[in-house]
């Protein structure tokens, strides 16, 4: 491959969205050739071949262009050029639109691979990407390295994580998406400078760590930033979002520092007042399983797991879960696991740091009393 | 109007991941078989649209002989017609399967259906693309991740989650539409459903499997997923042990705020 890699960078509130953090990492590990060496993986015959291209961040100009911010970030995270995408019909996120811009970007800069965060909008737009050009695309990968001119070995997530498969791309131009939810990838060093591009290397636990420090010093100033005005036809511009709303307030289950879990050992709807007031001593929300949201005890919105929403806490507090692979799929970013459960053999038993082998209904009410008669005394 | 609905049918995994001894697929001869939630909630989503605006909702899917009894537990919430493209059990890439459905909607009549619905992404494979490529081939527009539509006359629209609220679309039909668990409650499947279902006839087509440019080495499951937690007590008597615990883990703190400021009562 000699083109560069082309990473779809998505922006929020001025800053890379944690996503796209992680599609970078795996966007500068192709870029900057060969993969770190992993004996366990990489046959020695066909390590990856350097590339010269270099790491091209696309952005998509819709709300003004990219912050400051932004742009010094990107020279931080060992992208050589920072190409925003502007046109006057692109007012607004438009899917189909924003794949024809990557799609005639592609042929500009003779790309070699294509990588975004596997959000709704990155998964969405390299599909009409691969639906366009005919390539395939391989989704949620956590690692790649490029074997040869038209052939990449690539880790990808399926069941959402709960599996790793390796599997070999054979295409001309690589379309990749990146687990949207694999481990945050390392800041790199907080003075704004590159360190020597890294490989994205996916623990064993298939997690994209990106080891970036140390090396080469690339000041900010040196990456160019360039403009890109795609030539947009009527049909492209079909579906676009007409309209974005906040909805605000209330922490978010994606975001909550402590998320006290509740399945169905909790009951009925009823039971999870107290799984509330716990969450509210803790400054935390509550999460449930789909059990929870299919009985109708709770709403979709606070489901955890694979088809609800990932998390990422300091604490999860499993009550009543049983730990289903689907659900686990969703707290993989956890920091502490403790599970309470009545049922010393639960599968969550091994996935969990802490357990409580108890009725919920009696801990978690004492627990509460607990917690208020230490926070009265204080 | 008449809605078609793609399914797949994947294993039903529970607490562990189990391998097949060649690690190249789950072993699921302990395990039943089910479609993703995703996916039932789009056929929820067509029987309701049908119920309110008449017409018929088609379930139809790609995969192995056992497939029809995916689409029959379909029929039961209430969808009318099955459609197997009954494949002889191996995986098959999301381009190969986008143009099979492309091949079999020409053959059942593309006008037939002004709305497609997809689960948002297989449970298994998680591709995220068999619904936008059979749009292309079929020259509809498409959006996906949709948690709420609305179908007025030709027009529909569908909202999706975006950075904490939500983001709007409006497609002219005929149009696919790649659904997510949430946008509604799917209904259990009533008596006279299952029973319907268990008469149905399905239709059967076998496409040509082809290969896809991505290509499986080999599965395995995560490191990390044979831990055993250390259990810090049973029942209340657990809790200053807990306690001690959400200590460390730094999680303590905010109730001894919310109690000095009064705000909890
Ligand atoms: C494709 C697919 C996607 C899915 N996506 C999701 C998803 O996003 N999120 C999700 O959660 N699930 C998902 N599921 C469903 C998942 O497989 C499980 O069915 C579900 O997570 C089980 O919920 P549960 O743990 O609450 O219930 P159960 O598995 O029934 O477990 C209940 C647990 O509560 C314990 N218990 C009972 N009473 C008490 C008590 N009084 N005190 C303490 N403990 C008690 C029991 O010992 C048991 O361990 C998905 C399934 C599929 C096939």
């Amino acid at each position: 491959m000699s083109g560069p890699v082309l990473c779809l960078v998505e922006v929020d509130d001025g800053e890379i969205a944690g996503p796209s953090q992680r599609a970078l990492a795996v966007a500068r590990s192709l870029a900057s050739g060969p993969a770190r060496a992993d004996p366990e993986r990489a046959d020695p015959a066909s390590a990856g071949l350097p590339a010269d291209g270099g790491l091209t961040a696309v952005v998509f100009a819709t709300l003004g262009g990219p912050a400051d911010r932004a742009a010094a970030d990107l020279a931080g995270q060992g992208v050589t050029e920072l190409c925003v995408v502007a046109s006057g019909e692109l007012t607004c996120y438009a899917p189909v639109a924003w794949a024809r811009a990557i799609e005639q970007l592609i042929a500009a800069r003779s790309a070699a691979a294509v990588v975004a965060a596997a959000t709704d909008r990155g998964a969405e737009v390299l599909a009409h990407l691969g639906a366009l050009t005919g390539l395939p695309v391989a989704a949620n990968c956590v690692a790649a390295t490029a074997t040869s001119d038209q052939n990449w070995r690539l880790l990808r997530h399926r069941w959402a994580g709960s599996l790793l498969e390796d599997a070999i791309l054979a295409a001309p131009v690589a379309l990749l998406t990146v687990a949207a939810d694999a481990v945050a990838a390392d800041a790199v060093a907080d003075d704004g400078a590159v360190p020597e591009p890294a490989s994205a290397s996916p623990d064993a636990s298939g997690q994209v760590v990106a080891p970036v420090s140390g090396g080469a010093m690339i000041p900010a100033a040196d990456m160019p930033v360039t403009t890109f005005a795609p030539a947009l036809q009527a049909a492209d511009l079909r579906v676009r979002a007409t309209q974005s709303a906040g909805q605000g307030g209330g922490m978010s289950l994606a975001t909550a520092r402590v998320v006290v879990g509740g399945g169905r050992g909790v009951g009925g709807p009823d039971g999870f007042a107290a799984l509330e007031e716990l969450a509210g001593l803790l400054g935390g929300v509550v999460g449930v399983s789909r059990v929870v949201t299919s009985q109708g005890w709770r709403p979709h919105r606070q489901q955890v797991g694979q088809t609800g929403t990932k998390i990422s806490p300091e604490l999860y507090l499993a009550c009543g879960i049983s730990g289903a692979i689907q659900h686990m799929a969703g707290c993989q970013s956890a920091k502490h696991i403790v599970a309470v459960n009545t049922d010393p053999d639960a599968p969550i038993m091994s996935r969990a740091e802490y357990a409580v082998i108890g009725d919920l209904n009696e801990v978690i009410p004492a627990l509460v009393a607990a917690i208020r008669a230490a926070g009265g005394q204080e | 109007m008449d809605i078609l609905v793609l399914v797949k049918r994947v294993p039903m995994v529970g607490g562990k991941m189990v391998l097949t001894a060649d690690g190249q697929d789950v072993d699921t001869r302990l395990s039943g078989f089910t479609v993703s939630p995703h996916e039932e909630c789009a056929v929820e989503e067509a029987v309701q649209v049908t119920e309110r605006l008449g017409g018929t909702v088609t379930v139809l899917t790609l995969g192995p002989p056992e497939a029809a009894d995916q689409l029959r537990d379909m029929l039961a919430l209430g969808a009318h017609r099955g459609v197997l493209l009954e494949t002889d059990g191996r995986e098959w890439g999301p381009i190969a399967t986008a143009a099979a459905i492309a091949a079999a909607i020409g053959e059942l009549g593309p006008a037939a259906f002004p709305l497609i619905l997809a689960g948002n992404e297989a449970a298994d494979t998680g591709g995220y693309q068999v619904g936008i490529r059979l749009a292309h081939a079929l020259g509809r527009p498409c959006v996906t991740g949709i948690k709420r539509l609305e179908v007025a006359g030709d027009l529909l629209r569908a909202w999706r989650d975006y950075g904490g609220g939500q983001e709007e679309f409006e497609l002219a039909l005929p149009a696919v539409v790649g659904v997510k668990e949430g946008i509604n409650l799917p209904r259990y499947p009533s008596l006279p459903g299952r029973l319907r279902a268990k008469r149905a006839q399905i239709e059967v087509r076998k496409p040509a499997w082809q290969a896809d440019g991505l290509r499986k080495i080999a599965l395995r499951v995560p490191a990390g997923s044979a831990q055993r937690a250390r259990v810090l007590g049973h029942g209340a008597g657990a809790v200053p042990e807990l306690i001690r615990v959400l200590g460390d883990i730094g999680v303590l703190a905010p109730a001894g705020r919310a109690e000095a400021d009064g705000t909890v009562a």
